[in-house]
């Protein structure tokens, strides 16, 4: 079991803030986060995006205002629970909260923040009707263990950078591998594209453009697979596995079901003072919480997540006397033992 | 200041049609238009804010309006999307402007 002070479902940019703020209220956090990299969005939908409206950065990439917030923290010590999503919540006896991840990975805290902005990122799934059936049973939306794929019969669907990073790799893993994609166009980084070309020239990859899946076969496990090339008839292929790679999409998923209330797909908060939700030391900061005139802006939810600190502070150390610190007057102590300070202003008579 | 809107018909995912005066001094695009006026639920449309990435805005042009012509990332986009047809375009690849005037489009269906 991992305790912590707050616990921090997503560690999106508003998430690794919370982690700052937590800090200097002598706050340690955890997050979890069902993508394996911090960041949230800005690191994997748009890193390369620029962000235009981040207080005192005229400009600054999303996947570098990650790595700039990343760095901003790493004195207070977050601990990350990655690749998991938070799947249930439970109150305690003693009031605090255990939150339990889909691998069962569990972590106890008296306040849970979730800054969860749009939703875990979950695989976007084909509109196949029988394909939930073959999960983990030959379809696999993401690839964990390649090794799974060695000496395998292997049929991969997408056009982006996954399928064909993954057909590259696969293709001297697997027994073989054939790449399915709706246009003759790939939208990869130019190398992948150029390497996937070599291999299809070569023999190594089995390149079916433009073309769908559209329907799978198997009894207990998948057997094989429907290709449709446009305009022609479709052909059966037998295939040991089959993996869609079309993106991932943002789902509220289970925190849908802990009891606090929802609207418009976010978590209703009290915004006039600490961005609580309707269960006393559960808040909700960032873009996944809702109040009138709300804003989703990674620069509200800075300052939703640095009122929520205070707020927790209060919970766990009911009754006892605090007032706002300056970082300029004060310093950062980090709970690494570093001392982060001004420098002392020089004192010379003029003689 | 220029403040002409145009009349534009959205068919939203219920099958209701909406009539709606879209502003076209706003530099909002086809998916704020339709976010600005509810015609789908927050967190179902525009989800990655309208940088072609998600295909949460796709709709069908049932209209012959004459449209801005498809870029590299829309093509891209939508040849990964769900429930796609010959008149899918992304919402939020669709600046309002007055030759949009009685454009008529339906929401695709959330995926």
């Amino acid at each position: 079991m991992i305790t912590t002070d707050i616990i921090i479902i997503g560690a999106g940019p508003t998430g690794l803030f919370a982690v700052f703020e937590a800090g200097l209220l002598k706050l340690k956090c955890h997050l979890i986060d069902a993508l394996p990299q911090p960041g949230g969005q800005c690191s994997e939908i748009y890193p390369k995006k620029p962000i235009y409206d981040i207080p005192a950065y005229p400009e600054i990439l999303a996947g570098d205002l990650t790595d700039k917030l990343m760095e901003q923290c790493k004195q207070f010590q977050p601990g990350f629970t990655l690749g998991e999503r938070a799947e249930t919540i439970d109150k305690q006896e003693d009031g605090s909260f255990v939150v339990t991840t889909n691998k069962g990975t569990q972590h106890k805290a008296p306040v849970v923040a979730i800054a969860s902005g749009l939703g875990s990122f979950e695989p976007r799934k084909p509109l196949i009707d029988n394909i939930a059936s073959f999960e983990g049973k030959g379809v696999e939306y993401m690839i964990k263990e390649p090794e799974l794929y060695r000496d395998k019969n292997v049929v991969i669907a997408g056009g982006g950078d996954s399928a064909l990073d993954w057909s590259i790799f696969l293709a001297d893993v697997a027994k073989s591998v054939t790449l399915v994609h709706r246009r003759n166009e790939f939208r990869g980084h130019l190398d992948s594209v150029e390497k996937v070309q070599e291999l299809k020239n070569l023999g190594k990859i089995n390149l079916i453009t433009p073309a769908e899946v559209t329907a799978i076969y198997g009894d207990e496990r998948l057997e094989a697979v429907e290709i449709a090339k446009k305009d022609e008839e479709a052909i059966r292929m037998e295939t040991d596995h089959f993996i869609p790679l079309f993106g991932l999409s943002p789902k509220l998923g289970p925190i849908a079901n802990w009891g606090l209330e929802i609207e418009k797909n976010a978590i209703k908060v009290n915004n006039a003072l600490d961005y609580q939700t309707n269960i006393p030391g559960i808040f909700a900061i960032g873009d996944g919480n809702i109040y009138p005139g709300k804003l989703k802006l990674i620069l509200c939810g800075f300052h939703e997540a640095t009122l929520m600190c205070q707020a927790a502070y209060q919970i766990i150390n009911p009754g006892k006397r605090y007032v706002l610190k300056y970082t300029t007057v004060s310093g950062v102590d980090g709970f690494d033992g570093t001392r982060k300070e001004a420098p002392k202003a020089v004192v010379k008579a003029i003689q | 200041m220029d403040t002409q809107d145009i009349s534009i018909t959205i068919i939203d995912r219920d099958g209701v049609a909406h009539q709606i005066d879209a502003p076209t001094d706003m530099a909002m695009n086809l998916m704020e238009v339709v976010r600005s006026f509810e015609l789908a639920p927050e967190g179902t449309i525009g989800v990655c804010g309208g940088m072609a990435m998600c295909a949460s805005c796709q709709c069908y042009i049932l209209s012959d309006t004459e449209l801005p012509e498809m870029q590299d990332d829309e093509e891209a986009m939508l040849s990964e999307a769900f429930y796609v047809k010959d008149n899918s375009r992304l919402g939020c690849q669709i600046p309002m402007t007055p030759e949009l005037e009685g454009l008529h489009v339906e929401l695709a269906p959330e995926s």
